[in-house]
């Protein structure tokens, strides 16, 4: 059996997606920007997407739709969009646990000088919000907070950060890419000037996101040379990657009520098995504040990556917050925003649901992972040296060579 | 996900030896759960013969690292210890039909908890790595010696290849330069003086007396001060420009004691200047002498002054 638990990496693409983008890999190839028959076409097709995100995501024009690459596209626009429409500010707030589509860029401009202020967040992911509340002045061109977290789901107050960042005057981008689709977004009525999303991640193709603009925000390009997307996205347009974009929409707004019951019903019946069966792990994030398809659970004392093998030996496809998996060797920084400790940060697993995921899937999976974590665990030397009474205590494990890291 | 070998995959899926040996009389512990992995290595060791008997392990970490360790076991077992000292980590991933550069690390892990095994069979104290030699990599605590030694054994070449096979730099990268550097000497010669043995930490407490220990008074009436004076004091701007410094503390006719200070106190560097300066005396004065090295953070200032 093979289950499909990464959804919040990317999605499969839904069956009418693809036959509604076809024609525009064949027959319908003309420039949406010609004014031949080839063209109009086209054009009228990318007029039609729009109209579908603009309804999605509640935008009151659809000429605050702009069609990009991908959400870190995306991203990287509404910030340096900010920075040069403001020039005369030199300080962005964000949040520590941010994609690193935002966070590498502020790293970025850090040294060159922008002042960072990167907002904290308690054990549970939740945001110190008497800390964002201290960095709101008239020196910060932009404030940039995700609405869901993609590593644990935990969803972030965005209308009242957004709130309070126009009552200081500032403008205010989030990157929504985990929670379209998941929760329901009425932009129109909330103070959010600028929103990212990508299209991979609600059964649309790769390659394709969307920044939403609000009407009146001071806006600069990020990429130059043409006139498409009203003169603020220059590229020739992916068409076919829009027009499925915009069938997406439309079928996730179709969706969001039952992915807030079922699947939601889904992912707490995975989790509570889990957790029933494993002692020594937990949920990390905001268990009262999450998207519906997402629970991130700790595996104390094993590492991610030997967990993931194991999963996928047995067709299971998730993905961990472990160093071993990313490449960069440290675990994720959501983890360690958290302070998970480092018994249970690099046992970290996130599973993630969609629509097509089945009660047979979840059945399968609970049957599945208890053993193949006892088996880790069997391996682990901190595991084996917990003392027999352990599995449900807190004392630290003997197993200590010498301390290496970070403290 | 990474591109492991058939035979890593199969050790990973299938380990040998992972097992508790209650009745091993060699342990080394490595790692840590901080870093993400950490090794226990048991052996049974034949106390007449030096034969490992049996070997097993417990391991927290990747694929690989399960993988590495269980390579090891089989490959240690039967092995004199004399025979299992001479295995390079380099070995354990050619075992598994090698190991994706970023799994180096691995490997180079199983090595080390081997030494750890060895050492504690002999009843040797083992002396992590960086604690003499300068921390490089703050994140993962990876010292100068420890990087010096993985490059040399593998004849490393990039700034990635150390972060592949060490760690150093795989976090922050605010160390990045550092790492540069010190790969940039290793790669023109700068520690070729500079022997395994040297390197390994474990040696060194035995050569640096004590601070108590050394003699106390700056000796200025012997014969030799003045002319070692004078010969420190023409090296000394070299040192300065390095970020170095050398001071004269006590002459005796088989000896010097000397104070290194900045630059001139790591682990390799202090053994560089001393035999600089030993080579130095011998080649200006004609005088044999032994230089005694006092570490700037171990040389108590009132054991001077008195």
């Amino acid at each position: 059996m093979k289950v499909y638990l990464d959804n919040n990496a990317t999605t499969k693409i839904a069956p009418e997606v693809v036959t509604e983008m076809m024609p525009y890999l064949t027959e319908i190839y003309g420039n949406p920007s010609s004014m031949h028959d080839f063209g109009v076409p086209v054009s009228e097709a990318l007029n039609v997407a729009r109209r579908r995100v603009q309804n999605f995501i509640g935008a009151a024009k659809d000429s605050e739709i702009i069609f990009t690459a991908c959400a870190t596209e995306s991203d990287n626009t509404a910030i340096y969009s900010a920075l040069q429409a403001y020039p005369e500010r030199k300080e962005i707030i964000t949040s520590a646990v941010e994609h690193p589509a935002i966070l590498q860029v502020c790293a970025f401009l850090e040294e060159h000088g922008y002042v960072i202020h990167r907002v904290p967040v308690d054990s549970h992911g939740r945001l110190d919000m008497d800390f964002y509340k201290s960095r709101l002045s008239d020196r910060v061109a932009l404030v940039s907070i995700m609405w869901a977290n993609n590593e644990t789901g935990t969803v972030f107050p965005v209308p009242e950060l957004a709130r309070l960042a126009h009552e200081k005057g500032i403008l205010f981008h989030t990157d929504a890419v985990q929670a379209i689709g998941k929760l329901k977004v009425d932009v129109k009525n909330l103070d959010i000037d600028m929103l990212s999303f990508s299209g991979h991640k609600i059964h649309a193709p790769k390659g394709v996101g969307v920044l939403y603009v609000k009407y009146g925000t001071r806006f600069r390009n990020f990429m130059r040379g043409g006139h498409q997307e009203r003169g603020r996205r220059a590229g020739t347009e992916n068409v076919a990657s829009i027009v499925a974009l915009g069938k997406a929409c439309e079928l996730s707004g179709q969706h969001i009520d039952y992915m807030q019951t079922e699947v939601a019903r889904l992912r707490d019946k995975l989790q509570n098995g889990l957790l029933k069966q494993i002692p020594k792990s937990f949920v990390t994030g905001d268990v009262e504040n999450r998207t519906a398809n997402t629970c991130n659970i700790a595996f104390e004392y094993i590492e991610g990556e030997s967990i993931l093998l194991l999963l996928n030996q047995c067709g299971i496809a998730a993905s961990s917050g472990s160093a071993c998996t990313s490449g960069s060797l440290e675990p994720s920084h959501v983890m360690m925003a958290m302070k998970i400790p480092y018994t249970a940060a690099h046992g970290t697993v996130r599973f993630s649901l969609s629509r097509y995921t089945t009660e047979e899937e979840i059945d399968y999976v609970l049957e599945k992972v208890p053993a193949l974590i006892a088996k880790l665990r069997e391996m682990s030397p901190y595991w084996k040296t917990l003392p027999a009474e352990e599995t449900s205590g807190d004392a630290a494990p003997s197993f200590n060579p010498v301390f290496k890291g970070k403290k | 996900m990474w591109e492991y070998s058939d035979k890593v995959k199969d050790h990973f899926f299938n380990p040998r030896n992972a097992k508790v040996l209650d009745d091993a009389n060699a342990v080394g512990d490595v790692g840590s759960i901080v870093c993400g992995d950490a090794l226990r290595l048991m052996l049974k060791v034949n106390p007449e013969t030096e034969v490992i008997e049996d070997a097993g392990f417990q391991t927290f970490g990747c694929g690989s690292a399960i993988a590495s360790s269980s390579a090891l076991t089989e490959m240690i077992i039967g092995k004199t210890l004399k025979e299992a000292e001479k295995i390079t980590n380099q070995q354990i991933a050619d075992y598994l039909d090698g190991l994706p550069p970023e799994k180096m690390h691995c490997s180079v892990m199983g090595r080390e908890a081997l030494d750890a095994a060895i050492a504690n069979f002999r009843g040797e104290e083992v002396k992590e790595g960086h604690v003499d030699s300068p921390l490089v990599c703050k994140c993962f605590g990876v010292d100068e010696a420890k990087i010096v030694k993985t490059v040399k054994e593998n004849n490393l070449k990039t700034l990635q290849d150390v972060i592949n096979y060490t760690k150093a730099g795989g976090a922050c990268g605010s160390c990045h330069e550092k790492i540069e550097k010190i790969l940039q000497k290793v790669l023109s010669g700068g520690y070729d003086n500079c022997e395994e043995h040297e390197l390994r930490m474990k040696d060194y407490p035995g050569n640096r007396p004590a601070a108590a220990e050394i003699a106390s008074a700056a000796n200025t009436d012997h014969p030799l001060w003045q002319p070692v004076y004078v010969l420190l004091e023409q090296i000394r701007p070299n040192l300065q420009a390095d970020g170095g410094d050398i001071e004269l503390l006590h002459v005796e006719n088989d000896h010097i004691d000397v104070r290194l200070s900045g630059h001139c106190d790591g682990c390799m560097m202090r053994e560089m200047t001393v035999s600089f300066i030993a080579n130095l005396i011998k080649e200006r004065l004609g005088v044999e002498v032994l230089i005694n090295p006092v570490g700037a953070q171990e040389a108590n200032p009132d054991s001077f002054n008195r």
